[in-house]
């Protein structure tokens, strides 16, 4: 069990995954190594979302192995909670709770779920809201927030229980053009910081920009993968290159 | 085409007709009230007549018996509270039990909730009237359990089973997204449940919660028939006591509405105002 950095941190070996008779994800397979960014791009309905979201645990799997620094996710006794406390996750709806404010929404998991004190998370929450920019916030209901602002929360309340990876699903696909970039940013500087990040994603040249590796899936499979440069400029597989001329 | 009748080819771009009337703007407005006490100032002075020597007017026979009936009216309002205090908590954790991950308890949780709130009201209280004892033993000593007192258990019973209904929608309503984001954070079910679906259901809750409790105050009178001496009860017995004067009718029982119609009405607006504030606001 004894994982190394050397090691792949998320591991994805032969995923399958089904929903009812339909197979979405049918053998997948992908690492990530400590403070790489990896994107998942491809056509709706081809499985990215499902791949990462088998990676904490919301969704199970068929077959195959997910190793997240050496612990396997597909384990009828595995610990969800402790795979959860490792692997941060930012969705596309953001999610956050409508009841609490901003920073009320980034202190709640490390005071419950953590239990730590609470004088020292709200010292980090105040951090994370400034790193995500959005000082003088912290008291707004996510009501009150736009839809930007309402994803650099969420981001900053995965942050807050310091994941060793994070989990970006579609995270710009429900945001006006204009707020898009504000919250690319933010995840930008994340990479920079050396956060191992997987993305779904859409925004092409923000893919293109912060990744070290991208992956394309297409009908539950992984069609071609490379480095940013080579897939974008040197696609094989003639369905990438459809899909590239698409929306390139 | 069905849309034909737009001037538009996108019904879509159209403003959906909103409805903007609850329930309550149906049923309840400050006329209602002002008629039920116009009928029973009016029947209790027009329709006596000059030559009707031999009978106290009809308004004086109301004035003399008011304080009893509204000592009946408070007795039917401790019924209500009482069988809504039981009813809530009892129908809470059964709405837990309906979406419990235990197969067991929560298809009992469903059978219990489904059988009392498709029972007549009625039904049920003759069945907590009828089967509960007048009197417990326990140990040495003896709890009497007077007709009032069982009024109040047969009345909570349908209260449970829809309090149990409402908890269970009202988190089945929740964006499953918050499951997520909870889950995806680390919580326990239980913190869940209680810090983060459970906080955000109240406001959804109120509303039909306060809705059921019009229509369980109203529902007191039943215990008139099973002889609680409550509202119903005193009135009939006062007009027995008037020798059956039908010219008494009226006056008696428009005020009987009357007192039920000040007392549910401002809960009825309150329920409209809510509605209103929690509609928008997810």
């Amino acid at each position: 069990m004894a994982w190394s950095e050397d090691q792949p941190m998320v591991s994805i070996k032969n995923l399958h995954k089904s929903f009812g008779a339909l197979e979405v994800i049918k053998g997948v397979s992908l690492d990530v190594m400590k403070g790489e960014v990896i994107c998942i791009i491809g056509p709706s309905g081809s499985g990215k979302s499902t791949i990462i979201r088998c990676v904490n645990a919301l969704n199970d799997m068929q077959k195959g192995s997910i190793l997240v620094e050496g612990q396997e996710v597909n384990d009828p006794d595995l610990n969800k909670l402790e795979l959860r406390k490792k692997v941060g996750m930012v969705f596309q709806q953001y999610n956050l709770f409508p009841h609490k404010t901003a920073l009320e929404n980034i202190m709640m998991a490390p005071l419950l779920v953590l239990k730590q004190d609470k004088a020292e998370v709200e010292e980090l929450a105040r951090q994370l809201v400034k790193k995500v920019r959005l000082e003088g916030k912290e008291n707004n209901y996510p009501g009150e927030l736009s839809g930007g602002q309402q994803q650099r929360v969420a981001i900053a309340r995965s942050l807050a229980m310091t994941p060793d990876v994070m989990l970006f699903d579609e995270v710009t696909a429900a945001l006006d053009p204009e707020t898009v970039n504000e919250v690319l940013v933010t995840i930008k500087e994340l990479a920079e910081d050396g956060m191992t990040c997987i993305l779904v994603t859409h925004e092409m040249g923000f893919a293109r920009e912060v990744a070290d590796h991208i992956y394309f899936t297409d009908k539950g499979v992984i069609v071609e993968h490379g480095r940013p440069a080579t897939f974008f400029d040197d696609a094989k597989d003639p369905r990438t290159k459809e899909f590239l001329s698409q929306i390139l | 085409m069905k849309n034909s009748k737009y001037k538009t080819d996108l019904p879509v771009m159209l403003s959906p007709k909103t409805a903007t009337a609850g329930r309550f703007n149906l049923s309840l407005k400050p006329w209602h009230g002002l008629l039920l006490l116009g009928i029973c100032v009016l029947s209790s002075t027009a329709a006596y007549t000059a030559d009707d020597t031999a009978n106290a007017p009809p308004f004086e026979v109301l004035l003399r018996w008011m304080p009893l009936l509204l000592k009946g009216f408070v007795f039917n309002l401790v019924i209500s509270v009482s069988a809504m205090g039981i009813g809530t908590l009892v129908g809470a954790a059964l709405g837990l039990g309906q979406i419990s991950l235990h197969g067991s308890v929560r298809k009992t949780s469903w059978f219990v909730t489904q059988f009392f709130r498709n029972s007549p009201w009625l039904v049920l209280l003759f069945f907590a009237m009828f089967l509960l004892p007048f009197e417990i033993k326990v140990g040495g000593f003896t709890i009497p359990l007077p007709d009032w007192l069982k009024a109040i258990f047969g009345l909570s019973l349908p209260v449970m089973a829809n309090v149990s209904e409402i908890v269970r929608g009202a988190i089945a309503s929740l964006p499953s997204g918050q499951w997520e984001a909870a889950d995806s954070l680390a919580f326990s079910r239980t913190q869940v449940l209680w810090r983060i679906i459970l906080p955000q259901c109240v406001k959804r809750m109120l509303p039909p919660w306060m809705n059921l409790y019009s229509i369980l105050t109203m529902a007191t009178v039943l215990a008139s028939i099973v002889g609680v001496s409550e509202v119903m009860t005193l009135t009939g017995q006062a007009l027995s006591a008037e020798d059956g004067r039908t010219d008494l009718l009226m006056p008696f029982y428009s005020f009987i509405l009357f007192l039920f119609f000040i007392y549910c009405y401002p809960i009825a607006r309150w329920t409209v105002y809510l509605e209103q504030k929690f509609a928008v606001k997810t």
